[in-house]
C-alpha cells in the first residue's frame, strides 16, 4: 500500500532519529517516569508501614 | 490486590511505552505526521479514566445493598483517581488538537462531551461535599453515581458518532483501527492502555488505604 511507504513525501522525524538525537528525549523521559514511578512506590512502602501501625495501636 | 506485582507490571508497561512509543516505527500520514504517536499517551488517560469510573459505579451498587462505608470511600476514592486522568485526557487531547486541528478547542462534540462528562463527576464530589449525615451521602450519592455512569459512556461513545466530529471514529471519520492502527501500533497502543489502567488503579488503591486510616483515626 502506498499509504504506509517509507518516502511518500509525509514529513516525519526521521533525521532526528537517524541523528541519534530522539534518543536524549526518551531517556529524559524515562527518567522521569522511573522516578515519579519510584516515588510510588516509596509512597506505597510508607503507607504499608502505617496501616501496620495502625492495625497494632488498634 | 495488595501485592506488588501488578504494580511492577504497570511500571514496566508504561515505561516501554514511552521508549517504544517513541522508537518504534509509525504509519507515514499527512497533517497527523509525528503526533500519531500522541495516540499511546492521550488516548490511555481515557481508558484508565473509564475503568476507574466503572469500579466506581461498581461499588456504588454495592454500598446501596452492603450499606457498608468500606465500598463508598472505594466509590469515591475510585472517581477522585479518574478526574484526575480525565483532566489529564482533555489537555493532552487539546495540545494534540492544536497542532492538528488547528485550535486547542474546536468545540468538537466530543471534547464538549469529555468536558461534561468530567464535569458529571466534579457534581458527584460536589454533592458528596454539600451532605453532611453519612449514611444518607453514601445513598444519595450512591444513586447519583448510577445514573452519571451510563450518561458518561453515552456522552463519550454514543452521542459523538452521531455528529460530525473530528474524532476518528466519529460522524463517518474511521476510526483509528480501521486504516492507520497497525500492527506495529498495536504493539505499543494496548500495552499502553493496561500499563496506564494499572497505574490509575494503583493510584485509586493508595487514595483508598489513606482514606481508610483517616476515617479509622476520625472515629477513635
Amino acid at each position: 500500500m502506498q499509504l504506509f511507504a517509507q518516502n511518500n513525501g509525509v514529513e516525519m522525524a526521521d533525521s532526528l532519529r537517524s541523528n541519534g538525537k530522539i534518543y536524549v528525549v526518551v531517556i529524559c523521559i524515562v527518567i522521569i517516569l522511573v522516578g515519579l514511578l519510584a516515588y510510588l512506590f516509596s509512597i506505597d512502602k510508607r503507607l504499608k508501614k502505617i496501616e501496620k501501625e495502625n492495625q497494632i495501636s488498634k | 490486590m495488595n501485592k506488588t506485582w501488578w504494580k511492577i507490571l504497570g511500571s514496566v508497561l508504561v515505561i516501554y511505552t514511552a521508549i517504544a512509543g517513541l522508537l518504534l516505527g509509525v504509519p507515514h500520514l499527512p497533517i497527523l505526521n509525528e503526533t500519531i504517536r500522541n495516540l499511546y499517551f492521550h488516548v490511555p488517560m481515557w481508558f484508565a479514566m473509564i475503568v476507574l469510573f466503572s469500579i466506581s459505579v461498581f461499588y456504588s451498587v454495592k454500598s446501596l445493598s452492603t450499606k457498608s462505608e468500606i465500598d463508598d470511600i472505594k466509590a469515591v476514592e475510585s472517581v477522585n483517581a479518574g478526574i484526575i486522568f480525565g483532566i489529564l485526557g482533555l489537555i493532552t487531547g487539546a495540545i494534540w488538537a492544536k497542532f492538528t486541528w488547528g485550535q486547542f478547542w474546536s468545540f468538537d462534540p466530543k471534547q464538549n462531551f469529555a468536558a461534561i462528562s468530567i464535569l458529571l463527576y466534579f457534581a458527584y464530589l460536589i454533592l458528596r461535599n454539600a451532605i453532611d449525615e453519612e449514611q444518607k451521602r453514601a445513598k444519595i450519592s450512591a444513586i447519583y453515581n448510577i445514573f452519571a455512569f451510563p450518561m458518561m459512556v453515552v456522552l463519550l461513545f454514543v452521542l459523538p458518532r452521531l455528529k460530525d466530529s473530528l474524532h476518528p471514529g466519529n460522524g463517518g471519520n474511521p476510526g483509528f483501527n480501521s486504516y492507520d492502527l497497525d500492527s506495529r501500533m498495536r504493539m505499543v497502543f494496548y500495552p499502553a492502555c493496561l500499563g496506564w489502567i494499572l497505574i490509575g488503579y494503583w493510584v485509586y488503591t493508595i487514595r483508598f488505604r489513606i482514606r481508610t486510616i483517616e476515617n479509622k483515626q476520625q472515629h477513635n
